[in-house]
């Protein structure tokens, strides 16, 4: 370590300019119960004896593949070259680096993650990342109420519910007004749009997990002027149409499905892609290719002024920072999986999830809700309320049934299979699921 | 520092030059000068009508973006389109092909409460 900070002489010496005659005397005007709380700690313990009892909590966590709990969130296969590259120096530090003098190398890692992001959502450029998929909707929506100078937003109930909740902030706090449309048969109707509507938001697979053609809801909005926003799982695009394929203006979502674990939830990235004509309503960073003095090529943050930093009250957006390092690690699941890996992990999860459904059906009382086709996810009704029966699969080391809010119906949850589940796996879930509901 | 006597100044560094009843706007050398290359030029909507001192147009260098104040209080009848594509006009020539935006203003006396190219030199020369 070539920085201390405070050698004992220093301290010594900004203890007498103060005045203080030491550390205790400096503090001594802070109550006793604040300086020197108690804190109830249990004996000290040997090293081999801490890591025993953190392996033995570890152990109480159930294993990924006994997770089926959807609603946006769910386990995948991590290649080993994602951790391991993702833990080197060079890219794991607290420090997101977005100032101008970043090395090259970062630059240029988050270069081709933008690059890969625009390939797959079908769109010409896209940030170099936002915290998650719900702040990259928020961001994505600001950005199309900038471009229309309209202050009218109609979002799609298929939109999973979080993300709405998080719009409704944001929107309420730049005095926007949202209307949602409810989706009818699990999917969304397409509905004349009128002129005032700056933005139109669906999404694809939603948030029931089925298969939605937004071509026509896109088109809407075009004919009123409005721009669309899509909202679609990343990994989703390894198989689906990709946005800019069906009209959209705007592609977010959540990069959890590009190799991060789900960690509790979090940290995720969130990814934000648009047409070049909007590039300087984009909210964040951006990293552009271009050739120095030398005529070498190099990377570099392009658009700074339009960032808090510069611009003040002005800026684009008061993100000021991005997910580095979980985007680069959803570059680096790119990169390993390439264009057929992702194809066949998206497909694989397709099938199981359609033959869990089938398994699932088979259980008495259990309705289908979820119109097919689906993607990873689908919704079912069941005969008891899915708290409970959520709480009684878990009590059999199963993770499933994600209760459904009630805005979508009664007795709703939402089940997940991804290609991380065998055959055995789905077995046991339905057979779970059975004595839950018996 | 070029400073051409046919027009006014305000001490934000931007001309007006008066023709016919309106008033042609743009930036001074030293403000280009200053700003250093221009990459992007965001201009007003044709038919808005400012106040005097309103932030009415925004011209973005590589390092920063600043704010153009309309000189008088008017209505905008016309923007310079080529700066969309050629925003370097700004620097190549800030007082003829790089106007930005055309004002008729509410009151042409109001121009002078300008400074003229003299007392532009000399705040200039107060503030360095």
């Amino acid at each position: 370590m070539d920085y201390t900070p405070h050698t004992e002489a220093e301290i010594q010496e900004m203890l007498r300019r103060v005045g203080a005659e030491s550390l205790e005397d400096l503090f001594r005007h802070l109550p006793a119960e604040i300086l020197n709380p108690p804190i109830d700690l249990p004996e000290p313990l040997p090293e081999w004896a801490v890591l025993e009892a953190l392996r033995r909590l570890a152990a109480q966590n159930l294993p990924a593949p006994k997770a089926f709990l959807g609603g946006g969130v769910r386990s995948h296969h991590v290649p080993p070259v994602v951790q391991a590259l993702a833990s080197r120096g060079e890219f794991l530090t607290a420090y997101t680096p977005y100032q101008p003098e970043v090395s090259q190398g970062v630059l240029q890692a988050t270069f081709e993650y933008q690059t890969m992001i625009a390939e797959l959502t079908g769109l010409e450029v896209a940030n170099a990342s936002m915290y998650d998929g719900a702040t990259a909707l928020a961001e994505g929506v600001l950005l199309a109420l900038r471009e229309t100078g309209r202050m009218v937003v109609w979002v799609s109930q298929g939109v999973h519910p979080e993300y709405r909740a998080v719009l409704k902030a944001y929107l309420e706090a730049v005095g926007a007004e949202l209307r949602v449309l409810p989706l009818e048969g699990g999917r969304t109707p397409s509905l004349p749009v009128p002129e005032a509507v700056g933005a139109v938001v669906g999404q694809n697979p939603n948030y029931l997990g089925a298969l939605e053609d937004l071509a026509p809801l896109a088109e809407a909005a075009h004919r009123a002027g409005a721009l669309f926003v899509a909202v679609a799982d990343p990994l989703s695009l390894g198989v689906l149409k990709p946005p800019g394929a069906y009209g959209a203006d705007i592609a977010v979502g959540d990069g959890q499905s590009l190799g991060l674990p789900m960690g509790y939830g979090g940290p995720h990235f969130g990814y934000l892609a648009t047409k070049k004509a909007f590039v300087r309503q984009l909210p964040g960073r951006l990293v552009s290719e271009t050739v120095d003095a030398e005529g070498k090529r190099g990377f570099i943050l392009t658009l700074q002024a339009r960032e808090q930093y510069i611009r003040r009250a002005k800026a684009k957006s008061n993100i000021t920072t991005n997910a580095q390092l979980t985007a680069l690690m959803g570059a680096m699941y790119l990169a390993a999986l390439g264009p057929e890996g992702l194809r066949e992990v998206a497909l694989r999860g397709v099938a199981l999830a359609h033959r869990l459904h089938d398994l699932l059906l088979e259980v008495p009382g259990v309705e289908p809700f979820t119109p097919k086709p689906f993607f990873h996810e689908f919704a079912l009704r069941l005969p008891k309320a899915p708290e409970a029966v959520r709480a009684a699969l878990a009590a059999r080391g199963l993770h499933a049934a994600t209760p459904v809010p009630r805005e979508y119906g009664e007795n709703l949850a939402l089940f997940a299979a991804t290609e991380l589940h065998q055959e055995e796996d789905l077995l046991a879930l339905r057979k779970a699921l059975e004595e839950v509901l018996a | 520092m070029d400073i051409p006597k046919d027009r006014f100044y305000t001490k934000t560094h931007e001309w007006a030059l008066p023709e016919g009843d309106t008033v042609l706007v743009g930036i001074t050398d030293y403000a280009q000068d200053a700003l250093g290359d221009v990459v992007y030029v965001e201009l007003p909507e044709v038919g808005r009508k400012v106040e005097k001192g309103e932030a009415v147009a925004v011209v973005e260098s590589v390092k920063t973006a600043s704010d153009i104040y309309a000189p008088v209080a008017g209505e905008v009848v016309e923007v310079n389109l080529a700066l969309e594509k050629t925003p370097e006009l700004i620097n190549q020539d800030p007082y003829g092909e790089g106007w930005i935006f055309r004002l008729r203003p509410l009151d042409l006396g109001d121009l002078d409460d300008l400074l003229d190219a003299e007392g532009y030199q000399e705040a200039l020369e107060s503030e360095a």
